[in-house]
């Protein structure tokens, strides 16, 4: 078996590790995909569908969709960014994002790839849902306002953390994130140090103490879209 | 599916633009009471309960665009008290005072050159249509640009310590976040002699405007009052930080050096059914007659001295025209806004030349408090801003009281001076009185007046009602 596979990303050829899933590839290769949920060092899911490819003629989510030879990927293409765009829209309006106040603004995922695919308002109506703000724990802040249902927390806190400090319940829209105790986060094991604390993609697992020390113009986003660091392999 | 229920605002409940008078008459059809109402319901202190101590500085300046900064600013001295910190280092404390200048600076050039300029240019009674800020720019292009540019300047002041020209993040509890690199230093001070010189002739026009016209301003709108504001301990202006002065129509301290913190021990506020601003008065004075004027004419009024020469030489110079006693002009308000603007340029020229500006020890940490008290002095007066926090640090109570309401009973003086001087046994409204009752609110900058004043027109609905209550006659200016 070859030790190398071939493949295309948009008619550019990328060599990969047998193994490899096509996110994986790509970013060696400095091909940015756009993703919420994927996050190297964690297990991959492909829970928020924003990766979805088109492989061989059929949507695949990148983050989770191994290479093989020969394979076609189409991924910066008008249908896909079209595509995006509503995903990254449905999750704005689902929760409440309100950039304006946020701590996170400027450092948030959600927000840059808003940006970054062109979203400059919402097209669907808000749902403004009612959601809870946890702020018992000493170090962190929870606001399940800003959640996405990314599970990077989850997973964080369950692989790499040993505690399993957080869960979802419920389905569909009722979906929500759940501490693993009858009260508040403030009552569970979690420490500011684990990792399930630096994972948030957005604003909704925040570390006290933190808020707004960055000015505008140093934060994450401010000078270059978000995936200007994979592309930048190139 | 959540049970939550959906309740729409519509902008149009949200925002009122239109200034709402109600003129009520005596049997005689003479003026009885004026009432100056403010329909926006704007809810902040209500829904900012729960949200995290923290957020609220970037969040409550949401309330305006034009003097964010006076929000941000207040709010952030609050959460200072909250985190335990009685006092900043000198970056974090000057670069808030740079931040604060520049605001004030750019929000009264706005009113000065763009809002106020056509009312003293072309006279009260001009046709609105060249009475605007339009008409000031074809016939005196010279100050439009000026007013535009002194502006650009304080917005980059405000850009360079709170990140963003309208809605930043600069201070936050307990310091500020970022501090002024040479870079922008330099490029400040490259354009400061220019904004000293063009201070200085929007001072000449509205000090000569005001000499020239005393006769007929004195009178105009005009009216004895208490005036309140902050100062220094040493009796100076400061419009960043002192203790609580208040004094009555002669210039007798009702109370003086009083510790903000215990504000609520002397002020207090009082809800009336017609109008959701409240109506706040000095405690031991009563409510009838406890309410006060803030904002530059009471500023000019309160303070001992200023502490820059150009704008002290020009307060003896106010203070000369009513032989040293309080100056309750009404319109004189315009003339002490100018000596302001000069002596904001004056403190941003110190400031700017203050090496503390590039230090970097820009945040203090202490012990958390469960309640927090801000004051500022915004360019429209004396702002207070009041918030307790739980174990959580999460906001469990949120008072404001905001310069315009300060002035609310101000406002209803003003406007039933200006209507008993037009309505005198006829009870109609005229051209003349929508247009007078225009100038003398707009005097005192209010909020109001800068939302919906820019192009000339400041949308106002005067009605007239008998003695008994029955609507006599309505005008609409839009």
């Amino acid at each position: 078996m070859s030790d190398q596979i071939t493949f295309t990303i948009d008619g550019v050829e990328v060599k990969a590790k047998p193994g490899q899933t096509i996110m994986q590839a790509a970013d060696e290769a400095g091909i940015y995909i756009p993703r919420l949920c994927y996050l190297p060092e964690l297990t991959a899911h492909g829970s928020c569908r924003v990766c979805t490819v088109i492989v061989n003629g059929k949507p695949q989510t990148a983050c989770t969709q191994p290479v093989a030879e020969g394979m076609i990927v189409e991924n910066d293409t008008p249908e896909l960014l079209e595509h995006r765009r509503n995903l990254v829209d449905m999750l704005f309006v689902e929760g409440n994002h309100l950039c304006m106040f946020c701590e996170r603004s400027g450092n948030c995922e959600l927000q840059a790839m808003a940006y970054r695919l062109g979203i400059l308002a919402p097209k669907y109506p808000y749902f403004y849902p009612d959601k809870p703000l946890d702020s018992t724990h000493k170090d962190i802040f929870l606001e399940l306002n800003r959640c996405i249902l990314c599970g990077r927390c989850v997973n964080a806190s369950a692989d790499i953390d040993g505690k399993g400090v957080f869960g979802f319940v419920g389905r569909s829209i009722d979906k929500k994130i759940a501490v693993n105790s009858d009260k508040n986060l403030g009552d569970t094991n979690m420490a500011v140090t684990d990792k399930a604390a630096s994972v948030c993609p957005v604003g909704s697992i925040n570390k006290k103490g933190t808020a707004f020390k960055i000015p505008y113009g140093q934060r994450l986003y401010d000078q270059k879209p978000i995936g200007s660091d994979i592309e930048n392999k190139k | 599916m959540s049970q939550t229920k959906r309740v729409v605002i519509e902008p149009v409940t949200r925002v009122e633009g239109h200034g709402k008078v109600s003129l009520l008459l005596d049997e005689n059809n003479k003026v009885k009471q004026a009432r100056f109402h403010v329909v926006e319901f704007r809810g902040f202190e209500r829904f900012i309960q729960g949200r995290p101590y923290w957020e609220v500085p970037v969040l409550v300046q949401r309330l305006c665009g034009i003097c964010p900064v006076s929000h941000h600013l207040a709010a952030a001295k609050a959460m200072d008290k909250i985190v335990g910190v009685d006092k900043l280092t000198p970056t974090a404390e000057k670069m808030r005072r740079l931040m604060h200048y520049g605001q004030m600076f750019q929000s009264h050039a706005l009113h000065f050159f763009h809002l106020c300029s056509p009312d003293l240019l072309f006279g009260f009674d001009a046709d609105p249509a060249i009475r605007n800020v339009i008409g000031v720019a074809l016939k005196y292009p010279d100050l439009a640009v000026q007013g535009v540019m002194m502006r650009k300047y304080g917005q980059e002041i405000i850009r360079a310590t709170a990140g963003k020209k309208i809605h930043g993040t600069g201070a936050i509890p307990g310091g500020i976040n970022k501090n002024l690199s040479i870079a922008e230093r330099d490029e400040f001070l490259k354009d400061i002699k220019q904004m000293y010189d063009w201070s200085k002739s929007a001072l000449k026009i509205a000090k000569d405007y005001t000499v020239q016209n005393l006769e007929k301003l004195t009178p105009f709108a005009s009216f004895d009052s208490s005036h309140l504001s902050l100062i220094r301990e040493d009796g100076a202006m400061d419009l960043y930080h002192g203790n609580l002065r208040a004094i009555d129509s002669q210039g007798k301290k009702i109370f003086d050096q009083v510790d903000y913190s215990k504000y609520l021990d002397y002020i207090v506020e009082e809800v009336k059914p017609w109008s959701y601003m409240k109506f706040p008065f000095i405690k031991q004075v009563g409510p009838q007659d406890g309410w006060y004027r803030v904002g530059p004419l009471a500023r000019l009024n309160t303070c001992d001295f200023i502490d820059t020469p150009l704008a002290e030489e020009a307060r003896k110079e106010f203070m000369a025209v009513t032989n040293g006693k309080p100056n309750n002009i009404t319109m004189a308000y315009h003339w002490a806004r100018m000596i302001e603007l000069l002596h904001s340029i004056e403190k941003i020229n110190d400031l700017l030349n203050d090496k503390d500006l590039q230090g970097n020890d820009l945040v203090v940490k202490g012990q958390k408090r469960y309640e927090g008290v801000g004051l500022i002095e915004a360019p429209r007066g004396t702002l207070f801003h009041h918030y307790k926090i739980d174990e959580n640090d999460q906001i469990t109570m949120a008072n404001l009281i905001v310069s315009t309401t300060n002035n609310n009973e101000a406002f209803n003086r003003s406007v039933q001076k200006v209507a008993a001087d037009h309505i005198d046994g006829v009870a109609k409204i005229t051209e003349g009185l929508l247009n007078h009752i225009e100038v003398a609110i707009r005097a005192y900058d209010p909020c109001l007046s800068c939302a919906t004043h820019a192009m000339g027109k400041m949308p106002l609905k005067v009605t007239l009602y008998d003695y008994q209550g029955n609507e006599i006659d309505n005008k609409t200016k839009e």
